[in-house]
Order: C-alpha cells, then structure tokens, then sequence
C-alpha cells in the first residue's frame, strides 16, 4: 500500500488530537460572555464525546474483518455494542449520574458505603481497562505493519507513548472537545470512503453473490500466508505454489489438491485462478491463536452468539472510560438524553463496517488466509477504486483508524490511571497521576508485544464479559435493589467477574483447544453473568443484617429527579 | 506458545494479589513471633488482639461494632462465650450456647439499672449445655451505663470475673473515645454552619449606594443592578444543604461582579476560562465568591489603574482546579500564614482563612488552599476540589445550560 499518503493522514491525526486536547479551551472569556463561559455540556456534544471515545479500533476495524471472515452471522457484533446503550439507558444512566460518582469504584463507595468494595471494584476496573487497551494496541500495531510495512510492535508503542505523553502531561483537559471530534473523524473517515466504494461496486455491475455464497475470486490473486494454516477444502483445488504444501517444497508449480485438509507452511504463496472458490483456513493447528474463538463459534454457533449478546448487552455499562463521561451531564435527565443521543451517534456509525466487511468479501477474499482480516478496511480503497484516489481515501481510513486507537487508549488509559492513583498507588503528596499513567499503559503494552494476535473485536468481546459479570450485577442490583449488602456485592463481584476474568485467561492460553469446554470458556457471559448475580443476591440475602444504614436515603437521591429533591429539602 | 504464557501470567495476577492479601492478613502475628520471652510474646499478643478489636468500637456500640469486635474479645478473655448487649438487647453472641440469649437478657435488666456487676448461675435444660455461668460487666459512659458485657463458661471462675471487669472497663474507654469522636464530628458541622455564607456587611452597603447612584441617572441599569443584587443574596442567604455546584457558585460570582464592575466601571477587567467538564462538581457552599472578592479587595487597593482578574477551572482527572488569580499589591506571605493559622485577625472580612478551614473540613487537610504571592507581585489562589466525595452532593439542579 502505498504510505506515501497514509502516514501524514495518521501523523495529521496525532497533532490534531493532541492541539486540540491541549489548546480546545484556551479560549478566555470576558465576564460579559459569562453564560457562554460557564455553559454546560450539551446532551449532544456529550454523545459525541462518549461515542468518539467508545468506538474503538474494535468497530473501526475488527466488525469488518469479522464480516468479511464469517459472514453476517458477526453482524450481532454491531448489534450488541449499539444495544448496550438501551440497557444503560434504560437502567442506570440517570440514578448513576444522580449518585454523584465519578468513577464505578465511586458508585460502590456512594451506595454501600464500604472501603473494601471500592477496592475491589478499583481492581475490576484496572482489569477491564487493560484487557481493553490490549486490542487497541495490537490494532494499531497492525494498521502501521499494513500501512508502512513496520514491524507488528512498533504501531503500539507509538499509541501508547503519544497517548502517554498527553495524557501525563494535562493535554486531555478539554477531554469533551476532544473526543466529540474525534467521533466525526472517524464517522468522515468511514463513510467518505464508504460512498466512494459503494459507487465503485455500483460501476462494477453490482455484484452481490458472494454475500451469500462463499467468496470466490473476482480475478488471479498471489495470496503470501504469513502463518501456518490448515486448509479445509470441500472440492478438489487448483493452485500454483510456492512453498510447502503438505510437508513437500514446490516451487511455482502448478497443483491439484484433492478435498480434505492441507498443512501450508509459514511463508507460501498460493497463486488461485479467477473463479476459484476461497477455501476455509484452520488457523487451530497453528501457533498462533487468532481464530481459536472463532473455533468456538463454529461448533457453537447458537451459544456462542448469546454468550455474545450478552456480554455486549451487559457490558457497555461496566466500561470504565464510558462511565466517567455521564458525570459530565448536568443531571439525570440530561445523561438520559446524552444516552439516546448516544444511540442514534453510534447505531449510525456501525451501518458503515458491514458495508466494508461485505464489500471485502467480494474485492479482497484471500485476507481470511493471511490472517490479516482486520486490514480489510485499510485495503478497500486501493483494491477497487486504486490510483491518487484510492491512496487518498485509504490514508483518509488510516487516519480515522489511528483516531480510534488514540481515543479509546487515551479514554481508558485516563481512567485506569485515576483508579490507580486513587485507589492503589501510596499516596505521597501529591497523588502520582504520571506514574499511574505510565503503569495504566506498560502492562498493555507489555502484554500486547508478548502476546500474538487474537482478532480485535474478539479480544474486546472478553473485556466485554468480564465488565458484564462484575460491574452489570453492582451497578443493577445497587440501583434498583435495596437488600444489597457490602459482603454481597464483594462476593458476586469476586466470582462473576473473577470466573470470567480465568475463563478469559484460559481463553487467551489457549488452554482446551476445542470442544463444549472451550466454547463455555471463550464466551463466558452466558454463565458467568448469572453466576455473577446470583452470588450477589444470595450473599445478600444471607447477610442481611449488613445492609449500610442509610440505604433508603440513597436510592431516593438515585432516583428521585434533582428539582424534587431539593423541594423536599427546602 | 507466547500466547500461553501471556495466558499464564494472567491467569497468576489473582493468585498474586490472594497471596498479597493472605500476607497483610497473617503479617501482622507473624511479626510478633520470635520477640522476647514467653512472657513478654503473650503480652504482645494480648496487646495485639486489643488494638484489633478497638477500631470497630471508636464508632459507637451498634450491631455492626460489636459484631466486628467480639470475636476479639473472646479471644481477649478466653472465653466459651461473650455478649455485647445495649440498654435493649442483646447485639450480639459470640461463641456456644446462643440459647440463652433471652435469659440473659432478663437477668440483664438489674445491672444495667445499677451499673454494678454481677455474676449468676444459667438455667439450662439442655444436660449437655457448654454454659453454666456467666459474669454481667456493665459498659459505663460518663456514669451512664451503655450496656453490657456478658462473658460464660462452664463453671464459675473468679478469674474470669476480674478479666471482664477489666475489658468491660477497656470497652468503656474505647466508647467514651467514640463519644468523643461524635461530638468533634458535630462540632465540625456546626462550625460548617457557622462559617457559611458569611457575606461582607460592606458589600450590602456599597452595593445599594452604587445602586442610589443609577437611580436617577439611568433607571434601566439601576433595575437591572438591584435584580443581581437580589439573585445574588438569593443564592448567599438559601438555607437548604451545605453543598453546591461550581456552575451555580460560578452563577452568583458573576452576579456579584455585575456589582462590583458598576461600582468600579473600566478599572477591574475578568476574563474566565472554564472547563465544561468541571460544572457539574458538587463543592462547599460559597466557597469561591470570597476568593474572588479578595482578589478584587487585593487587585484595587491603593492602585489608581486598572486590575485584571482571571478565573480558571479546568479538569484535572478526579479533580477539578480552579485558580483565582489578580495582578494587585499581593500580600507579605509571612502575614498570609499568620492569618491563615488564625494567629492575627485580617483587616477585613473572613474570607480566605474561613474558605481554607472549610475546604479542609470537608475533603482533608491535603485539600487547603494553596496561595502564591509577594509583595506587590498580585496574587494566584489555587483550589482543588475532588469530583467525587463520600456526604457531598449538591442539592437541587444546574441551573442555566
């Protein structure tokens, strides 16, 4: 690709968003203007602020690979990040923002009343935070490698020291400005190109099969496979390789493989003839582990999309860096708009990766061998439409990407660097908001050099499940139940999200390859969330005498409207 | 394979912080092991248990402290069984023999009358019942008995007698602190009380003269004037909650430079610089405005020319900053620090020292004001306030939007 174009467009990306971070509100006022001066946040700019910062490199990216690997089946991905707003919505948005907690470790301490609660959610949300960051990372370590040909590490370590830098030095004060444009950022990045893509597919005939055939190459294609791969074929294949096939070398000859599975070797290339159907990859044999959820999935399909579903659902509540934004609304009312605002930004937005997703499996099938799905957005552009144009709109995607990667890392990477200064770290002096900012982001980063590449999406899918069944259960039951006791709330917090935060590590180890278990591990919500509150409510109940003393007082401040409240006081 | 180890190393961080945990748990019997004589460890040991049990009880004697706390007391006197009561029931049982709960209550009622102790024989059905006797210590606070501790064993012991003495006396002590504790806390609000919403007689004075002064020349303005002064005493003499939020306290700032600014005209200039995010912050009522009229007292006196004052507040992650900063004649910081610690009584007003004690009352005392001045070098205050404090919450709703 050429990079030409797409570096400056990331390179434009970083300084815009560290500008306006640092200068967004360098606007002094005189006291003439004092209205304009002391305006609080609107709904709306709130919802783009909350929608800049939740749409990650999982959405930007990770759906469309999804879609172009699996078919619509993955379109429940959308679906469910969209969704999780209802639930917030309908649930918590306003009681949660009437409780004046800023952080979820907050809300813990604002409803029980209990230190050791606080703490524990604090763990939860450093947890959360960094099996989110890892994605981020990796995503953007992979835009860098597709763009530039640099090393898989090097895009994560330029995330992580720009979003360092910022965050450490005071750059994400008008943090509202920032994220707000970074959500038309990545909306323009995604749909100018969409459009332009959509007429190429309108000047090119049309052509719609693939969606529901299995995808076939439009023309001869050399496809390089980066990792070795078992391919499953149903019907004999013919293909010109280079490499080693089934344990023999070839080198560009022409073969005949008959149907059943084929051991390719790291570094082969396969030539397919136009009309070849793209045969399936079996990545489980392999080193690597970037389809064993996807293994999963295929053997159960039904559980694993509830299991999906529900983390998705459940989850969105529980995201350390979209809580922190509702404090920004001026009161209940207002995070309940700024929530359905929300929904309208986001559920927009997530029309656009199917489109790409569909239209990969059409232009560029052979990215489901090279393991690269993710890069399919990156692609499109100079695949169909190519020339000055194609390089133009894909440095406008790359740069829309890197805006991703830099507002969910610098989001999260905030508020695990709170949770850490508040809550871990010695408190000498003056709080060490630099040092948590550093560790916020090490572990991460760390991680995500050591670790290979599970798909995007999928690795924020189990960040999903662990915030669904630690912080789904407090933040419900703590709203809308009143028996809720500190020990309850400890006990479903440590063995909801803690089960799923092993079936997780579990996952990630690729400890039982296959079979129900696997399945049971790598979509853990399903049981991990009922698990989560079932503890807390039975806890609950066997500890009722623990119920904090002024419960009652502080569901109604939760859910009565504020101007009552202060009739009530008057 | 680097995906199983990064794996593993996730799958250990819970064990770690278990094990973490587990040590702070035991560290503290553990260290006292191998010091001193067998005499001397027993002494630490029993030492050790009392602090443990006396943090609960610092907070009054409720179900929730007694049942924090009688484990170690048990421990303390080695006992089958023990009971905290209040002056009504029974709190809670440690031990064997809850039966006997009722009963112990009914032979309660004489001790807690006379505050003596006493030591009676259980009646029991059960042949096999672990408790036969039990010792009564009243738990007197100022002479006024609180409850009682309730020790049982098998038989009677006179050892045992003297030990709950002694605890019950050791409890006592603990409740009287507690007691103390409570009234330092109300002292605390009451104070609260008496500090807020202090506003300057002078400002009453000076601004109905200013507003005289519009009064013919130009009605229009006087109107306008004496709705911002009414705003403005509104907001300072309201009496419902201790708390307010940085948007409504910014509100009444702006009402009372309106004021300010038609007593002055040209020469006092203010420019903000506001971060939306911070608004919501829930702070002490009045807290800012006297900041704000300090720097006006500072930025205009003996000056001639003009005097600019800028106001800031920005997002700082789980804090909000807001800095008052005038270009004025400053002040001698060695002054500064007398006056703050209450050692001499300023010129005029209250301001700065009663917005320092309070702002410290209610977050801690890393909350203080911080001020940077010099002589005729202006002065830049600096307050942080913690978006999230457990008791602060603004009632009622932002206004404007």
């Amino acid at each position: 690709m050429n990079s030409s174009y797409s570096v400056p467009a990331v390179a434009l990306v970083v300084v815009a968003t560290v500008l306006v971070g640092a200068f967004g509100l360098r606007i002094s006022r005189t006291t003439s203007d004092f209205y304009v001066a002391s305006r609080t946040v609107g709904p709306r700019l709130n919802a783009a602020a909350i929608s800049g910062e939740y749409l990650s490199a999982a959405s930007f990216l990770g759906i469309a690979g999804l879609v172009l690997v699996q078919g619509p089946d993955m379109l429940w991905y959308p679906v469910g990040y969209t969704a999780g707003y209802l639930v917030l919505l309908l649930f918590v948005a306003a009681p949660l923002r009437r409780s004046g907690a800023y952080t979820l470790p907050d809300f813990a301490e604002a409803r029980l009343a209990s230190q050791a609660v606080r703490r524990l959610a604090g763990a939860f949300v450093v947890g959360v935070g960094w099996l989110y960051l890892l994605p981020q990372l990796q995503g953007a370590g992979l835009t860098l490698t597709v763009l530039t040909g640099a090393p898989e590490w090097l895009g994560g370590v330029i995330v992580a020291a720009v979003v360092v830098a910022t965050v450490a030095a005071g750059g994400m004060r008008s943090i509202t400005f920032v994220q707000a444009f970074q959500y038309w950022l990545k909306l323009t990045a995604l749909l100018v190109p969409a459009l332009f893509l959509i007429l190429a597919w309108q000047g090119d005939g049309a052509p719609s099969h693939a969606f529901e055939e299995p995808a076939t190459f439009r023309e001869q294609r050399v496809v390089k496979v980066a990792d070795t791969l078992d391919l499953t074929l149903d019907q004999p294949l013919t293909v010109t390789v280079t490499g080693t096939v089934d344990g023999r070398p070839h080198d560009d000859q022409q073969l005949r493989l008959p149907a059943g599975t084929h051991h390719i070797d790291k570094g082969t290339r396969l030539t397919f003839a136009k009309g070849t159907t793209v045969p399936a990859a079996d990545r489980r044999t392999g080193d690597g582990m970037s389809t064993s959820l996807a293994a999963g999935r295929e053997d159960r399909p039904l559980y694993a999309t509830y299991g999906l579903i529900l983390a998705t659902f459940l989850g969105t509540m529980g995201l350390p860096h979209v809580v922190v934004r509702f404090y920004t609304s001026p009161h209940g009312v207002a995070a309940r708009r700024t929530t359905v605002a929300v929904l309208g930004l986001i559920g927009c937005f997530y029309l656009l990766p199917p489109v790409y997703g569909a239209l990969g499996r059409l232009y560029a099938p052979e990215l489901t061998l090279t393991g690269d799905a993710d890069a399919a957005v990156l692609l499109l552009p100079e695949r169909m439409i190519g020339g000055l144009g194609g390089d133009l709109l894909g440095a406008l995607v790359a740069g829309g990407a890197f805006a991703a990667f830099l507002s969910t890392a610098s989001g999260l990477t905030m508020a695990v660097a709170g949770v850490l200064t508040q809550d871990v770290l010695p408190a000498r002096g003056v709080r060490h908001f630099r040092l948590g900012t550093v560790l916020a982001m090490c572990v991460p980063l760390a991680a995500s050099v050591l670790v290979g590449g599970l798909p995007v999406a999928d690795a924020v899918g189990l960040a999903f499940a662990v915030s669904a069944s630690s912080f789904c259960p407090l933040l419900v039951l703590g709203i809308w139940w009143r028996r809720l006791t500190p020990p309850g709330a400890a006990a479903g917090m440590l063995v909801g999200g803690g089960s799923a935060f092993l079936a997780v590590a579990a996952t990630m180890a690729g400890l039982p390859a296959r079979g129900p278990l696997h399945a049971l591990l790598a979509w853990p919500a399903l049981w991990s969330v009922p698990l989560g509150f079932l503890t807390m409510v039975v806890v609950s109940l066997a500890t009722a005498s623990r119920v904090p003393a002024g419960t009652a007082a502080i569901l109604a401040r939760f859910h009565l409207p504020e101007e009552l409240r202060a009739e009530v006081k008057a | 394979m680097s995906g199983f180890l990064a794996g593993l190393c996730v799958a250990i961080l819970p064990l770690l912080a278990a094990g973490f945990w587990l040590g702070r748990r035991t560290a503290g019997s553990q260290a006292l092991g191998g010091l001193g004589t067998p005499v001397e460890h027993a002494t630490f040991e029993t030492l050790h248990t009392a602090s443990l049990a006396a943090p609960p009880l610092r907070a009054g004697l409720t179900e929730e402290t007694a049942r924090k706390s009688a484990r170690r007391l048990r421990t303390l006197l080695g006992t089958d069984a023990l009971c905290l009561s209040d002056q009504k029931q029974v709190l809670v049982w440690d031990g064997v023999g809850g039966h006997h709960r009722t009963e112990v209550m009914e032979r309660l009622a004489g001790p807690l009358e006379t505050g003596r102790g006493e030591a009676f024989r259980l009646t029991c059905d059960t042949p096999d019942c672990p408790v036969r006797w039990a010792v009564v210590a009243p738990l007197t606070v100022d002479d006024r008995v609180h409850g009682a501790l309730v020790a049982c064993a098998p038989r009677e012991s006179a050892v045992l007698v003297r030990a709950a003495g002694e605890v019950a006396r050791w409890v006592s002590v603990q409740l009287e602190l507690a007691d103390l504790d409570q009234s330092r806390t109300r002292l605390i609000e009451a104070e609260i009380k008496a500090l807020r919403a202090q506003i300057s007689p002078h400002f009453i004075f000076n601004s109905l003269a200013v507003i005289a002064s519009f009064v013919r020349t130009d009605p229009e303005r006087a109107r306008e004037l004496l709705l911002e002064f009414a705003d403005f005493t509104r907001y300072s003499f309201r009496r419902h909650g201790d708390f307010t939020t940085l948007a409504d306290e910014l509100h009444a700032i702006d009402h009372y430079l309106a004021l300010v600014r038609a007593r002055f005209g040209d020469r006092l200039s203010v420019t903000l610089q506001i971060a939306p995010e911070v608004l919501p912050v829930a702070l002490p009522f009045l807290c800012l405005q006297p900041l704000v009229e300090n720097a006006v007292k500072h930025g205009l006196e003996g000056k001639t020319d003009k005097c600019h004052i800028q106001i800031t507040a920005q997002d700082a992650g789980a804090e909000a900053l807001v800095v008052i900063e005038d270009d004025g004649a400053g002040m001698d910081p060695v002054l500064l620090r007398r006056i703050l610690a209450g050692e001499v009584s300023p010129s005029g007003g209250i301001g700065l020292s009663n917005v320092d004690d309070r702002l410290r009352q209610v977050y801690g005392d890393s909350y203080g004001l911080v001020i940077e001045t010099a002589l005729g070098a202006g002065m830049k205050i600096t307050a942080r306030l913690p978006k999230y404090q457990p008791g602060v919450h603004s009632a009622g709703r932002l206004t404007g939007g």
